[in-house]
C-alpha cells in the first residue's frame, strides 16, 4: 500500500539492504544514542543512560509499561524533549545540536491526535508537505498519493473532526511519511482503536516495512511488538532491560516454564502457598483472577500444583502452561505485567 | 543545553534557505487559509465590538448629550476613529495569535506538526506573529469605513500616508507579538481571568476613547497610560489618520518598536519552552 521511497537527496538510503552501501562505506545506523539521559526539572530521571542502535530498514519496538520512559526516549529522538546528557543521532544527524536539520529525516505519529482541525483532510497533508519545503504543486501530488495509499481519498475534502479514530490514525501515518523521513516514529499507534482499525494500521506498518522504511514502534502491546518488530527493546524505569529479536527473547525463557493458576481463593494467598510448596518457583505475578508463576523445570508441575492446592483446601479452576511470549519475558525481567 | 538557535547557521545554504522560506510561507498560508475558510469568525471578532462602541460612544451618547453641537460630535468621531482602529488590531493579536496558542498548548496540540517542521522553532512562532499582524491590518481596513459612517458626525480625516504606511505594520506587529506573549505565558485555566484583568484596562485606558493630551486634568492617569502599549497605537493612528492632537511620533515609533522587540523576544522564549521539555 505504501511505497516509501528514500528521500531525495536522502540522508541515508533505506533502499539498500542493511549492511550494504553502494559506496562501500559502512552503513550508518538509522538511530544511535549514547548515554542518553533525561532528568526532568522535578528530579525524576525518565531515561537512564540509554545506548541504542537501530538499523536501517528494521522495525524496532520499544516495549514497556506506562511510565517506562518510552515516550521520553522518542521525544528526545524527535527533538521535542531536550536530553539532560548523552548523544543522539537520527539518520546521521545530531538531534541535539542540529534539531531543525534532523527533523527532515524524522516522521512522527504522536500518541494523541494532533491533526489540524481547522484544515480539511487533504490540506493537512498538503500543508505538512509545504512545511517540509515542498512546492505547493509537489505537495498536492504527494498528498493525493498518500491519501490513496491509506484509503482516505474519498474523505479528502472532509473536516478532520468527521474522521473515525482509525481514519484519523491512518491520516496521521500518511502525514508522518509524506516527507519521506529516514525514520518513522509510531507512538502507540493502535492504542484505543477497534480491532479492525488496528489491523489496518498493522497492514500499513507492514507495507512501509516492506518498502524499507525504518520504523521505531513504541508500544505496551506485546502482541503488536511480537507481530511487527524485527527487534524489541524492553525498557522499564528508563533502563534497557533486554534487546533482541522477539524469537530470541522468547528462547531466553526456555529454562523456565510460566504457568498460570486460577482458583477461587485470593490470588495473593494462592501465590504464597505455591511459592512455598512447589520447588523451583521463582517470580510470581498476580493477575485479577489468577497467579502467574515462573518455575524452573516443569516435571510433574500439574500434579504438584493440584495436590498442594488440595492439601490446603483450595479449589483450582485452571492450570495452564503459558507459551513463552514477550509478556512472559517481560514479567520475568520486571516482575510485573505490562498492563499494570 | 543547545537549542534550535544552534541550527540557524546551517540553514544558510541556498537550497536550505529556499526550503526554509517555503516552510515559513506555508505557515503563513496555513493561517490565512483558515481565515478564508471561516470569514464569519473573522468578521465577528473584528466588527462587533468596535461597531457597538462606535454606535454607543460615537452616535448614541453624543446625540442624547445636552448641548452637543455638530462640531463637538465631529471631534468625538475623530477621536474614536483612531481608537477603534487600534482596538481591532489589538483584537486580532489576541484572537488570531493568543487564543489559538492557548488552545494548542492547553489541549489540542495541533501545533505539534508545525513545530516538527525542519526549521528553527523560533520561526514557527514568528510566522504566527506575522500572520496575526496581517490579519490585524486586514481588520483595520474592514473597520475603517464603519468608523466614518456609524458616528453621529463624520470624523475629520487627514491622511499622513508615510506615517500610516509605516505605523500600521509596526502597530500590527506589536499587537500580534503581545498575542504571542500572552498565548505562551497563560494557560487555558487562567485565560479568562487574565483577559479580564489585562485586556480591560489595556483597551479602555489605551487612549482609544480619548486623546492622551485630553488626560491632562488627571495627571496620574496620563502618566499611567504611558505604560500601556495601546496608547502608542491609538496616538500613532491619530497622527496618521486625523488632524487631532497626538503624542509625538518621535516617542510613538521607538516605544512601539521597543514593545515589539521585548514581546517578541519573550514570546519566542516562552514558545520554545512550551514546545520543548
Amino acid at each position: 500500500m505504501i511505497n516509501s521511497a528514500p528521500a531525495s537527496p536522502p540522508a541515508i538510503s533505506s533502499a539498500w539492504p542493511a549492511g550494504f552501501h553502494p559506496g562501500g562505506a559502512p552503513t550508518e545506523a538509522a538511530v544511535r544514542t549514547v548515554g542518553l539521559r533525561k532528568t526532568y526539572p522535578d528530579g525524576t530521571t525518565a531515561v537512564h543512560d540509554l545506548d541504542l542502535e537501530i538499523r536501517q530498514g528494521e522495525v524496532f519496538a520499544l516495549l514497556g509499561p506506562n511510565g517506562a520512559g518510552k515516550s521520553t526516549t522518542v521525544g528526545m529522538l524527535t527533538t521535542s524533549v531536550l536530553p539532560s546528557a548523552g548523544q543522539a543521532q537520527v539518520a546521521g544527524v545530531d538531534v541535539i545540536r542540529r534539531p531543525a536539520i534532523a527533523r527532515r529525516g524524522i516522521g512522527v505519529v504522536p500518541q494523541r491526535n494532533t491533526l489540524d482541525r481547522s484544515l480539511s483532510v487533504r490540506d493537512n497533508l498538503i500543508f505538512h508537505g509545504r512545511f517540509f519545503g515542498l512546492r505547493t504543486a509537489e505537495a498536492r501530488i504527494e498528498a493525493d498519493r498518500r491519501l490513496e495509499q491509506v484509503a482516505l481519498t474519498a474523505a479528502a475534502g472532509k473536516a478532520v473532526d468527521a474522521l473515525s479514530g482509525g481514519m484519523a490514525q491512518r491520516l496521521m501515518i500518511a502525514r508522518a511519511v509524506l516527507h519521506r523521513p529516514a525514520v518513522l516514529f509510531l507512538d502507540e499507534p493502535t492504542t484505543g482503536l477497534d480491532p479492525q482499525s488496528r489491523l489496518a494500521v498493522h497492514e500499513i506498518v507492514r507495507d512501509l516495512q516492506a518498502a524499507g522504511q525504518t520504523i521505531v514502534l513504541i508500544t505496551h502491546d506485546m502482541l503488536e511488538a511480537d507481530q511487527l518488530a524485527d527487534r524489541v527493546a524492553i525498557i522499564d524505569h528508563g533502563r534497557l532491560l533486554a534487546l533482541d529479536t522477539p524469537a530470541a527473547l522468547k528462547r531466553s525463557m526456555d529454562a523456565d516454564t510460566v504457568v498460570s493458576v486460577a482458583s477461587d481463593a485470593d490470588p495473593a494467598a494462592l501465590a504464597a502457598l505455591l511459592t512455598r510448596e512447589i520447588p523451583g518457583v521463582g517470580d510470581h505475578h498476580l493477575r485479577s483472577d489468577s497467579v502467574l508463576l515462573t518455575v524452573r523445570g516443569s516435571d510433574h508441575l500439574f500434579t504438584s500444583i493440584s495436590s498442594a492446592a488440595t492439601d490446603a483446601g483450595l479449589t483450582l479452576r485452571d492450570i495452564r502452561i503459558e507459551d513463552p511470549s514477550l509478556e512472559t519475558v517481560f514479567i520475568q525481567l520486571t516482575g510485573k505485567d505490562l498492563r499494570d | 543545553m543547545s537549542t534550535d538557535s544552534a541550527a540557524l547557521p546551517t540553514t544558510t545554504e541556498p537550497m536550505e534557505m529556499a526550503a526554509t522560506c517555503r516552510a515559513v510561507g506555508a505557515l503563513l498560508a496555513r493561517d490565512l487559509t483558515v481565515l478564508r475558510a471561516q470569514p464569519s469568525n473573522f468578521l465577528a471578532r473584528t466588527v462587533v465590538q468596535p461597531l457597538m462602541l462606535l454606535f454607543v460612544l460615537g452616535y448614541v451618547a453624543p446625540t442624547i448629550a445636552p448641548g452637543q453641537d455638530s462640531a463637538a460630535r465631529a471631534v468625538a468621531a475623530t477621536t474614536l476613529l483612531a481608537g477603534m482602529v487600534a482596538m481591532v488590531i489589538l483584537f486580532q493579536g489576541l484572537f488570531a495569535v493568543a487564543m489559538p496558542l492557548i488552545q494548542d498548548f492547553g489541549f489540542t496540540r495541533e501545533i505539534e506538526d508545525r513545530v516538527l517542521a525542519p526549521i528553527p522553532v523560533a520561526l514557527v512562532a514568528l510566522a504566527k506573529v506575522i500572520a496575526g499582524a496581517l490579519q490585524g491590518l486586514l481588520a483595520a481596513v474592514v473597520v475603517f469605513p464603519l468608523a466614518q459612517f456609524v458616528p453621529a458626525a463624520r470624523p475629520d480625516l487627514q491622511f499622513n500616508w508615510p506615517v500610516l504606511l509605516t505605523l500600521a505594520p509596526l502597530a500590527a506587529l506589536m499587537c500580534s507579538a503581545l498575542g504571542l506573549f500572552l498565548g505562551t505565558a497563560l494557560d487555558s485555566r487562567s485565560v479568562m481571568a487574565m483577559f479580564a484583568i489585562l485586556l480591560t484596562p489595556l483597551l479602555y485606558l489605551g487612549c482609544t476613547l480619548y486623546p492622551w493630551s485630553g488626560l491632562a486634568p488627571i495627571r496620574w492617569v496620563q502618566v499611567l497610560s504611558l505604560f500601556n502599549p495601546l496608547t502608542y497605537v491609538s496616538e500613532g493612528f491619530r497622527a496618521a489618520l486625523t488632524p487631532a492632537d497626538h503624542l509625538s511620533l518621535a516617542v510613538v515609533y521607538p516605544v512601539l518598536a521597543g514593545f515589539s522587540a521585548v514581546l517578541l523576544w519573550q514570546g519566542i522564549r516562552h514558545f520554545q519552552r512550551r514546545v520543548l521539555t
